[in-house]
């Protein structure tokens, strides 16, 4: 089983634990102010996975495999696409087009509407963040479980 | 004042490139690839595409460069 680089050194790990929470935060912050600055739910989610990146580079692979197990990945890998299709195929049933918010009675004001961009921008944010992830760990800790 | 910023970044990029690609030592060059996707989004920010500059630092010198290393680690460090 291939353990990964496991660091000895105090400095890193401590600071490691202090900067993981403001990155997960940053991107968070990213994908929800998607529909107004810059960002979305590909570049937080890829600001979110990089994290989970940092963790498991610090506390070795099968720490980090087991904070974001296998299972738990592969049930939030295709989540995104069931919530984008999902969203999109509510404003059909509204007789609009797909992904025409403002077919939707409730988010006919323009600002109600953004919530339902927002709720896109999670749902790939979700997706990216599990499948950039299980691209680091199946490169990674490939003699790992996962 | 902000053309002499442009002009040296833009210098900066195909000295990285060359530098990347005529390097040995491939932990080097995925290093000065990172050099080149940050410098490339701060050029990215300077055409007034936030957005691709974004998804360029997080993905190009992030992600991308963490991938180079693990698969050096995987195989060889020195180019034959």
């Amino acid at each position: 089983m291939s353990e990964g680089p496991i660091t000895k050194d105090v400095l890193v790990k401590t600071v490691t634990k202090i900067l993981i929470p403001p990155i997960q935060l940053f991107g968070l912050y990213v994908i929800m102010h998607g529909h107004i600055s810059p960002g979305g739910g590909f570049q937080g989610g890829v600001i979110i996975a990089s994290s989970f990146i940092l963790y498991a580079l610090v506390f070795g692979y099968r720490e980090g495999a087991h904070r974001a197990k296998l299972k738990i990945r592969q049930f939030l890998e295709p989540l995104g696409p069931i919530i984008f299709g999902t969203i999109g195929l509510i404003c059909i049933l509204f007789s609009g087009n797909f992904l025409q918010y403002s077919a939707i009675p409730i988010l006919a004001n323009a600002e109600i509407a953004a919530t339902a961009i927002s709720l896109v921008e999670i749902g790939i944010g979700i997706t990216v963040t599990a499948v950039i992830f299980s691209i680091f760990m199946a490169m990674g800790g490939r003699k790992t479980d996962g | 004042m902000i053309y002499i910023l442009d002009l040296l970044l833009l210098l900066i990029l195909p000295i990285t490139a060359l530098a990347a690609v005529r390097t040995k030592d491939l932990l080097a060059a995925a290093l000065i690839y990172s050099i080149y996707s940050f410098a490339m989004a701060i050029v990215y920010t300077q055409l007034n595409a936030p957005d691709v500059a974004l998804t360029e630092a997080a993905v190009g010198a992030g992600v991308t460069t963490i991938l180079f290393i693990i698969a050096i680690c995987n195989t060889e460090r020195m180019e034959e």
